[in-house]
C-alpha cells in the first residue's frame, strides 16, 4: 500500500460505504428520537444503545475508509483465492466470551435451584430473568458465532472464493452481536415474549431478520461465485440452517407491537396454535440451529483433521434429505397429553421416531470417517473432542426418539430428564463439536502451526467430560425420581406425595449439576487461555496451508 | 445408479438447492399447523371463558416478564395423577385468548393452571414476597420488588386494542373504561365491583397486596393467579358434546 498524495486524493468513498454511512447516521437519529418517547427507561435504555451501535457503525465505516487501500480487496492474489478471514476471527472470538458467559451464567442459575438465596432478592438477578439469558447466550451467542465463523470460513475454502460483500460480512458478525447484546440485556431487565429460544421482543427480532437476511446473501454470494463446479455437502447444511431458521423466525415471531414508544408486543398466534407454533420453531432451533449448523462442522472439521475422506458421500445425500424433511415433524412430541389434538401428537411422536435412522446415519458418517485413522484418537486430542462430540450426538439422538413415545413422556416431561437430555446434546454433542472445531480454526486464522498447547486440550477435554457426566446423569437420577414421585399412590389410593416433598429430593442432584457445569465451566476457561497464548506465541515461519485444499470427498 | 447422478443438480445449483431445501420443510409444517386453524374440533365450545379483565392481564404480562413459565407450567395433562393434583385436565378453549400461550415446559415449581381460588390473596402476597415463610423448602425466589412498582396505566388500552385487533373480544365499552375497570379490580369494597364483573363474570376483586390506594405489580399480578383455571364451571362441563 502506498499512501502518496495522488493516490490519497484520488480515494473516494465507493458506493455501498456512502450508503452504508447515511443509513447508519439515520438510524442513529431515528433511534434517538425513539429513546425519547419511549414509556419505560428500560426500553429508552435499548434505543440509545442501538443509536450508540449505529453511530460506532458509521465511525467503523469511516475509520475503515481512511485506512483502506485505494481499491477494495481483489478476488485473487497471485493466482490464488483472496479469503476475507478478519470477520471469521471477530466471530471465533466472540463465541469464546459468549461460550464462557453462557456457562458462567449456567452454572449461576444451578446454584440458584440449590440455594435460593443466590437470587439476592433481585429482580434482574433472579432465576427466571437468568434463565433465558443462559439458554440465549449458550444456543445463540456461543454458538450463533461458532456457526457463523465456521460458516463463512468453510464457504471460502470450498467455494475457492473470497467472501462475497466487503462491508456485509461485518454487517453480519457486528450486527448479530449487537443483537446479542441487545436480546441478552432485555431478559435482565423484563424485556421479554416468553417464547421459549425466542424470547427478544419484536424490535430485537426485526434486527435478526435484517442481520440474518445480510448474512445468508453473503452465504449464498459466495458459493454463486464458486470455482468447485460442486456445492461442497457442508455448505447444505449451513444453506438449510440459515434458510430454515429464516422461516422458523418469522413464523414464531409474528407480533405485534403494542406502540413503536413500547417495548411490548402481543404474538399474532394464541393458546393451541401459538403452542404448536412455538414447538414447531422450538424443536427445529434444535433441529436446524443445533443439529443442521453443527453437522455441517462435522462435515468440513472432521475429514480435515483426521486427513481422511468423508466415509460415505451418498449417505451424506440421504442423511441431509431425510434429516431435513423429517426434523420439521417433531415439535409436537413438546405437547404430548396437552390440549394440542391428538393426531398432531401421534404425528410428532411418529416422526420423532423415524428421525432416530437419519440422525444416526449421519453419525455412522462422521465416525467411519475415522476408519482407518482410528489411532488419532490416542494422540489428537482435538480429533478426540470431536470423535466423542458425533458419539454423545448419537445418543442424544437415540435418547430423544425414545423420550418421544408418549408413555415415556407422561413421565419425563416437566422433569429433569428433558434438561439432563438437553444438556447431554448441548454440552456432548454441540459444544465439542464447537471446541473441535474452534481448536482447529484458531491456528489456521492466526497462521500457527498448532495450539499453543494440545495437553491443555487434553485436561480441557476429561475436565468437561468429567463435567457432563456428573451433570446428566444427576439429571437422569433427578427427572426419573420426581417423574415417578409425582405418581406415586399410597396403598390407600391416595398420591403419596406433595409437590414440596418432590422438591426436596431434588435437593442432592441440584448440587451435583451445579458442580458438573462448574467443571464444563473451568475446561472452557482453559481453552480461552491456550487460545490466547497461541495468538499471542509469534507466527510460525511456514504459513498453515493457506490456499492448499485437500478435500478428497468433493 | 443414475438417482444419484440426478442430485448432482442440487448439488451444482445453489438456487435449485434452496428451493428443494423450502420445499421439504415446508411439508411437516404446514400439514401439522395449518388444520389448526380451521378443524373444528381444536377447541372444544365452552362457557365461561373470557377475556382478561384490565388488572388480570397487566398480571399476566408482569408473569410473563419475570419468566415464571420458565418453572411453572399452565397446563394439566389428562392423567389420572395430575388430574388428582391440580384439577381437571386444561381445555384448549382456556388459553383461546392467551397471546402468546403460558402451558410452560417445566414443573420446578407446581403447574398454575387451576391455582386461581386454591390460596387467600394473602398467602399469595406472603408467598411473593417471601416463598419460604409460607413453605420452608420453596427454592423460588423472592419478588419483594412487586409489591413496590406502580402498575403502568398509560398504554393498558392499548394493549387491549392491539389484543383486540388479534381476536380477543374486547368490546370498545371494555377498552373505554380499562382504566376504572384496573383501579376497581384491586380495591376492598369496590363501588364499581359489579360493573367490573358484568363486563368479566367471575372477575376477583380485593385488595391483594393490602395496599390500599395503590395498585402494585403484585395487585396485578395475584389478581392473574387468582382467575386461573376458574373460568369454566366443569360441574357442568359436558365433554361428549365436543365430540364433532
Amino acid at each position: 500500500m502506498q499512501l502518496t498524495e495522488s493516490n490519497a486524493a484520488r480515494k473516494s468513498l465507493n458506493g455501498n460505504e456512502a450508503v452504508a454511512i447515511a443509513l447508519f447516521a439515520l438510524l442513529a437519529f431515528i433511534f434517538i428520537c425513539v429513546a425519547a418517547v419511549a414509556t419505560t427507561s428500560e426500553y429508552s435504555f435499548h434505543a440509545f444503545l442501538l443509536s450508540a451501535a449505529s453511530v460506532a457503525a458509521v465511525f467503523g465505516v469511516g475509520n475503515r475508509y481512511f485506512a483502506r487501500d485505494i481499491v477494495i480487496p481483489q478476488e485473487l492474489v497471485d493466482g490464488r483465492p483472496n479469503y476475507n478471514m478478519e470477520p471469521v476471527r471477530v466471530a471465533t472470538l466472540a463465541a469464546l466470551f459468549w461460550g464462557v458467559a453462557g456457562f458462567l451464567v449456567g452454572v449461576t442459575i444451578a446454584a440458584q435451584l440449590a440455594f435460593p438465596a443466590l437470587n439476592f432478592d433481585t429482580a434482574w438477578l433472579s432465576f427466571g430473568r437468568l434463565r433465558p439469558l443462559h439458554t440465549s447466550a449458550v444456543i445463540f451467542a456461543f454458538g450463533g458465532n461458532v456457526l457463523i465463523a465456521t460458516s463463512l470460513y468453510v464457504v471460502q475454502r470450498t467455494s475457492r472464493a473470497r467472501l462475497a460483500g466487503d462491508l456485509s460480512p461485518w454487517f453480519v458478525v457486528l450486527g448479530y452481536n449487537v443483537f446479542i447484546v441487545i436480546a441478552g440485556t432485555g431478559y435482565l431487565l423484563g424485556i421479554t415474549q416468553s417464547k421459549e429460544y425466542a424470547e427478544p421482543e419484536w424490535y430485537a427480532d426485526l434486527l435478526l431478520t435484517i442481520v440474518w437476511i445480510v448474512y445468508f446473501l453473503v452465504f449464498l454470494g459466495t458459493i454463486l461465485k464458486r470455482k468447485e463446479p460442486h456445492i461442497f455437502v457442508a455448505n447444505w447444511f449451513y444453506l438449510a440452517f440459515i434458510v430454515t431458521i429464516a422461516v422458523l423466525h418469522l413464523g414464531n415471531n409474528a407480533s405485534i407491537p403494542v406502540s413503536i414508544a413500547s417495548s411490548k408486543s402481543y404474538i399474532v398466534w394464541s393458546g393451541v396454535q401459538d403452542a404448536m407454533v412455538q414447538w414447531w420453531y422450538g424443536h427445529n432451533a434444535v433441529g436446524f440451529f443445533l443439529t443442521a449448523g453443527f453437522l455441517a462442522i462435522m462435515y468440513y472439521f472432521m475429514p480435515k483433521r483426521a486427513n481422511m475422506p468423508i466415509y460415505s458421500y451418498r449417505l451424506s445425500i440421504i442423511h441431509f434429505w431425510a434429516l431435513i424433511f423429517l426434523y420439521i415433524w417433531a415439535g409436537p412430541h413438546h405437547l404430548h397429553y396437552t390440549a394440542l389434538p391428538d393426531w398432531a401428537q401421534t404425528l410428532g411422536m411418529t416422526f420423532s421416531i423415524m428421525l432416530w435412522m437419519p440422525s444416526w446415519g449421519g453419525m455412522i458418517n462422521g465416525l467411519m470417517t475415522l476408519s482407518g485413522a482410528w489411532d488419532k484418537l490416542r494422540t489428537d486430542p482435538v480429533l478426540r473432542m470431536m470423535t466423542v462430540a458425533v458419539a454423545f450426538y448419537g445418543m442424544s439422538t437415540f435418547e430423544g426418539p425414545v423420550m418421544s413415545i408418549k408413555a415415556v413422556n407422561s413421565l419425563s416431561h416437566y422433569t429433569d430428564w428433558t434438561i439432563g437430555h438437553v444438556h447431554s446434546g448441548a454440552l456432548g454433542w454441540v459444544a465439542y463439536i464447537s471446541f473441535g472445531a474452534i481448536y482447529c480454526l484458531v491456528p489456521w486464522l492466526w497462521n500457527r502451526k498448532e495450539m499453543y498447547s494440545l495437553k491443555l486440550v487434553n485436561w480441557h477435554f476429561w475436565i468437561s467430560t468429567l463435567g457432563i457426566v456428573l451433570y446428566i446423569t444427576a439429571m437422569w437420577v433427578s427427572g426419573i425420581l420426581q417423574g415417578l414421585m409425582w405418581r406415586a399412590y399410597t396403598a390407600l389410593g391416595f398420591l403419596e406425595y406433595s409437590f414440596i416433598e418432590t422438591v426436596e429430593a431434588m435437593r442432592p442432584f441440584y448440587v451435583v449439576r451445579m458442580l458438573g457445569g462448574l467443571l464444563f465451566l473451568v475446561g472452557a476457561l482453559l481453552m480461552v487461555v491456550n487460545v490466547w497464548l497461541t495468538i499471542r506465541k509469534p507466527a510460525s515461519e511456514t504459513e498453515s496451508e493457506t490456499g492448499q485444499l485437500q478435500l478428497q470427498s468433493v | 445408479m443414475s438417482l444419484w447422478k440426478h442430485h448432482q443438480r442440487f448439488e451444482r445449483n445453489s438456487i435449485l438447492l434452496i428451493f428443494g431445501i423450502l420445499i421439504v420443510i415446508a411439508i411437516g409444517g404446514l400439514v401439522e399447523i395449518a388444520p389448526l386453524f380451521y378443524l373444528k374440533s381444536t377447541i372444544e365450545k365452552v362457557d365461561g371463558v373470557r377475556p382478561y379483565t384490565p388488572l388480570e392481564l397487566i398480571g399476566r404480562d408482569i408473569y410473563v416478564k419475570e419468566g415464571c413459565y420458565s418453572c411453572h407450567s399452565q397446563m394439566v395433562r389428562a392423567l389420572r395423577d395430575e388430574v388428582e393434583r391440580y384439577g381437571p385436565y386444561s381445555l384448549a378453549a382456556e388459553s383461546i385468548y392467551d397471546h402468546p400461550f403460558q402451558w410452560g415446559s417445566k414443573r420446578t415449581g407446581p403447574d398454575l393452571a387451576r391455582v386461581g381460588g386454591k390460596y387467600s390473596d394473602d398467602w399469595h402476597f406472603q408467598h411473593l414476597n417471601d416463598p419460604r415463610s409460607v413453605v420452608p423448602t420453596s427454592i423460588m425466589p423472592s419478588y419483594p420488588w412487586l409489591a413496590k412498582n406502580r402498575v403502568p396505566l398509560d398504554d393498558v388500552e392499548s394493549r387491549m386494542k392491539i389484543l383486540a385487533f388479534l381476536g380477543v373480544p374486547y368490546t370498545k365499552e371494555m377498552i373505554a373504561n380499562a382504566k376504572n375497570d384496573l383501579q376497581q379490580q384491586a380495591q376492598k369494597d369496590s363501588p364499581d365491583a359489579d360493573e367490573l364483573r358484568s363486563r368479566y363474570p367471575k372477575a376477583v376483586v380485593g385488595e391483594f397486596d393490602g395496599n390500599p390506594g395503590y395498585v402494585s405489580e403484585a395487585d396485578a399480578l395475584i389478581a392473574y393467579l387468582q382467575m386461573l383455571g376458574t373460568l369454566v364451571d366443569f360441574k357442568t362441563f359436558n365433554n361428549k358434546a365436543n365430540l364433532r
